[in-house]
């Protein structure tokens, strides 16, 4: 069997300490294989943004492993971390998190300049990833003056513009009407199925999750359903 | 993100919020700008006092004379001082009435043979009873000669030759009206005579032409009166002593000394050391002049503290500038780090930001300041001044100017360090966080 390309061992992750502390995870253990489309679901509160950053690589599990690849993401440090998170994963967050006064090329061309590639470089590759969400006529608008999809159209772009491994989606659709939110769906779908893309989405939405190879329901920090599990 | 990427950025975002970064520079600029002012105030009048130096000596040249143990006039508490049949009154030189002990033909070789001592020659004083040109009146006046490697600041014409037997001289700016002459061009070439009496008490008149007109300033050489070449000097001198014998005319008030030009400062004291040793009193250009900068360049230093003083209040508008903008910029600081932006970068990119405003405003302030500053100093030259001709009240040079710039950068450097620190240690999850 080929190695997942993400597996979490026992993971507990606390917020606060003494009286105040949170036990927000307390021990999760699952693998995603890559390609595999899989959605976090649960209630709010129950921990499901909390699992993504620590899968993304952004907070430290208290206790537990994260492997990337085979390789324990603790002994990741600095630039090694840096470079993991820039070439493995994409974000796209129910808030959008563009930077309102700058044009949606130079968005969609940050993870680029992080990265260090060159400019001309980054216009080309920042055009063909709008050209694929049919944003490229927006390319040189500011981002505060598009609509709801067209952002998060421009933010699947970032996402996907440096040919990540994972997206990660944290109620993706959550800002977007139903119409709207049903065609970021498919595009985020469609890079799952075309490109190979690991998906993993985090939702309220069971229509969204239905779509899914893969559902993980997580409550109170425990994981309760994995449909793997029950279809083996 | 690679260096020139960083700057651009930082650039691109220095200006986001274009009223809040326009007001922080201007802060900065306030700070720059008198800066630069009082910093060109000390560059210009040092400069002129260096130029003033090299026109009344050249700086590798001492004025000995005897060093004297009481001063005659006042009370000693160790008696009168003896009679000293070597004393003479010495004119125009000390208060009238004193004396100062005179130099003699044995002192002069004793001053040769001191170590450190290259060349002596004897100040020769002259007197002249009155100077006249053509038939208009008769007026007074003083003379000096130029010693080697003085210089004139000239008007009009040229200075004296020193190795030309016809008697010529320089007559100082403010004669030209006087002895009847249009305009400084105007006295260059003219003929100027010199009345001169001897020890028989018989005038004798001298003539000499006017070579070049000298600028008036705050030390001219020849004490603001005529500048004479040697071969004037040793007539008029010759003139002065007609009747006194031989043995009694090599008396001198005072001698110059040339030292080593590459003397240094200890060179210059451990010589002044030995001639007190010996007996003699050695007062260099420089120390006539030194006590004077000492206090411009204090008063100078006072001025640059107030300018810092502003400096460092702009550089709290600073401070405040960039925490306004790691606050408001706080999640996209977070998605950069998420998308692996490293902590140094984003430090990089903040405190580039405060490097860029310091910059600006520092430009700005330097670019002001020498525009206003140079438009001061000729509107003062041309009236307040005046009298100083040569001075340029506000100068700079690109050297001091360069480092007004950085020092200003590296205080904004420095104060944007908090803010960018702060930067730099956010949590990505925090900064993420939804409301
Ligand atoms: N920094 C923190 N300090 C303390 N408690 C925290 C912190 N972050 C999250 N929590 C708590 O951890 C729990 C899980 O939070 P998390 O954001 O993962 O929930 P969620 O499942 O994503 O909910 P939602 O669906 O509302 O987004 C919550 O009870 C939350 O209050
Ligand atoms: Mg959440």
């Amino acid at each position: 069997m080929t190695t997942p390309i993400i597996r979490v061992k026992d993971v507990h992750k606390s917020y606060g300490k003494g009286p105040n502390r949170f036990d927000a995870l307390k021990g999760v253990t699952f693998d995603i294989n890559e390609g595999e489309s899989v959605a976090i679901i649960g209630k709010s509160g129950s921990g499901k943004s909390t699992l993504m950053h620590v899968l993304a690589l952004l907070d430290a599990p208290t206790a537990g492993t994260v492997e990337l690849e085979g390789i324990d993401t603790s002994t990741l440090k600095g630039k090694k971390l840096n470079r993991a998170r820039n070439k493995t994963f994409g974000f796209v967050f129910q808030q959008f998190f563009l930077t309102a006064n700058i044009s949606v090329l130079e968005n969609v061309m940050l993870p680029m300049k992080i990265a260090g590639v060159r400019r001309s470089e980054r216009k080309a590759r920042a055009h063909t990833a709008l050209e694929q969400l049919e944003m490229d006529d927006k390319a040189s608008n500011k981002a505060v003056n598009l609509s709801g999809g067209q952002k998060q159209r421009s933010v699947i772009a970032r996402a996907l513009v440096n040919n990540p491994r994972i997206i990660f989606a944290d109620e993706p659709t959550g800002n977007l009407d139903t119409a709207t939110g049903g065609n970021v769906e498919d595009i985020l779908f469609a890079l799952n199925r075309d490109k190979g893309i690991t998906l993993i989405v985090v939702t309220h939405d069971d229509e969204l999750a239905a779509r899914c190879d893969r559902r993980i329901y997580i409550r109170d920090g425990l994981l309760v359903n994995d449909t793997t599990e029950v279809a083996a | 993100m690679n260096a020139l990427d960083l700057i651009g950025t930082a650039a691109s975002n220095t200006f986001r919020s274009k009223t809040r970064t326009v007001l922080t520079i201007l802060a900065i600029f306030v700070g720059a700008f008198t800066l630069t002012i009082t910093n060109g105030l000390g560059t210009g009048i040092n400069r002129y006092i260096d130029d003033t130096v090299t026109s009344i000596g050249a700086e590798d040249v001492m004025t000995v004379s005897v060093s004297q143990d009481a001063n005659t006039g006042f009370a000693d508490s160790s008696g009168p001082a003896e009679y000293d049949p070597d004393a003479i009154a010495s004119d125009g030189f000390n208060r009238p009435g004193s004396t100062v002990v005179a130099l003699t033909p044995d002192d002069l070789e004793t001053l040769a043979s001191i170590d450190g001592v290259l060349d002596v020659e004897a100040t020769k004083s002259i007197s002249p009873n009155w100077i006249q040109s053509g038939d208009g009146p008769q007026y007074l006046t003083s003379v000096g000669g130029l010693v080697d490697g003085q210089t004139v600041q000239l008007a009009a014409g040229t200075a004296p030759s020193a190795d030309s037997d016809a008697f010529e001289l320089n007559v100082p700016i403010s004669y030209v009206e006087s002895l009847g002459f249009a305009d400084a061009d105007a006295a260059v070439g003219q003929t100027l005579t010199i009345a001169i009496t001897d020890a028989e008490r018989t005038q004798h008149l001298v003539d000499a032409t006017i070579v070049g007109v000298a600028e008036e300033s705050i030390a001219a050489t020849g004490a603001g009166g005529l500048v004479v070449n040697d071969a004037l000097t040793d007539e008029l001198y010759s003139t002065q002593n007609i009747g006194i014998a031989l043995d009694e005319q090599e008396r001198y008030a005072q001698a110059s000394i040339r030292f080593d030009a590459a003397a240094t400062d200890a060179d210059v004291t451990a010589l002044k050391e030995r001639l007190t040793d010996a007996g003699y009193t050695g007062t260099t250009v420089a120390d006539q002049l030194g006590t004077f900068k000492t206090i411009i360049d204090a008063i100078v230093l006072v001025l640059n503290a107030f300018a810092i003083i502003a400096l460092l209040a702009a550089s709290f508008g600073i401070v405040n500038t960039l925490f306004m903008s790691v606050q408001e910029r706080t999640r996209e600081i977070g998605l950069m780090k998420a998308m692996g932006m490293g902590g140094g970068k984003i430090f990089g990119l903040f405190s580039l930001e405060a490097v860029i405003i310091g910059f600006l405003g520092s430009a700005i302030g330097v670019g002001i300041g020498m525009l206003v500053g140079t438009g001061i100093s000729s509107v003062l030259a041309g009236a307040l001044l005046a009298d100083l001709p040569g001075l340029t009240l506000i100068a700079f040079d690109p050297l001091s100017v360069t480092v007004i710039i950085f020092v200003v950068m590296a205080i904004a450097f420095l104060a944007g360090t908090l803010p960018a620190a702060r930067a730099a240690k956010a949590d990505p999850v925090e900064s993420l966080r939804y409301e």
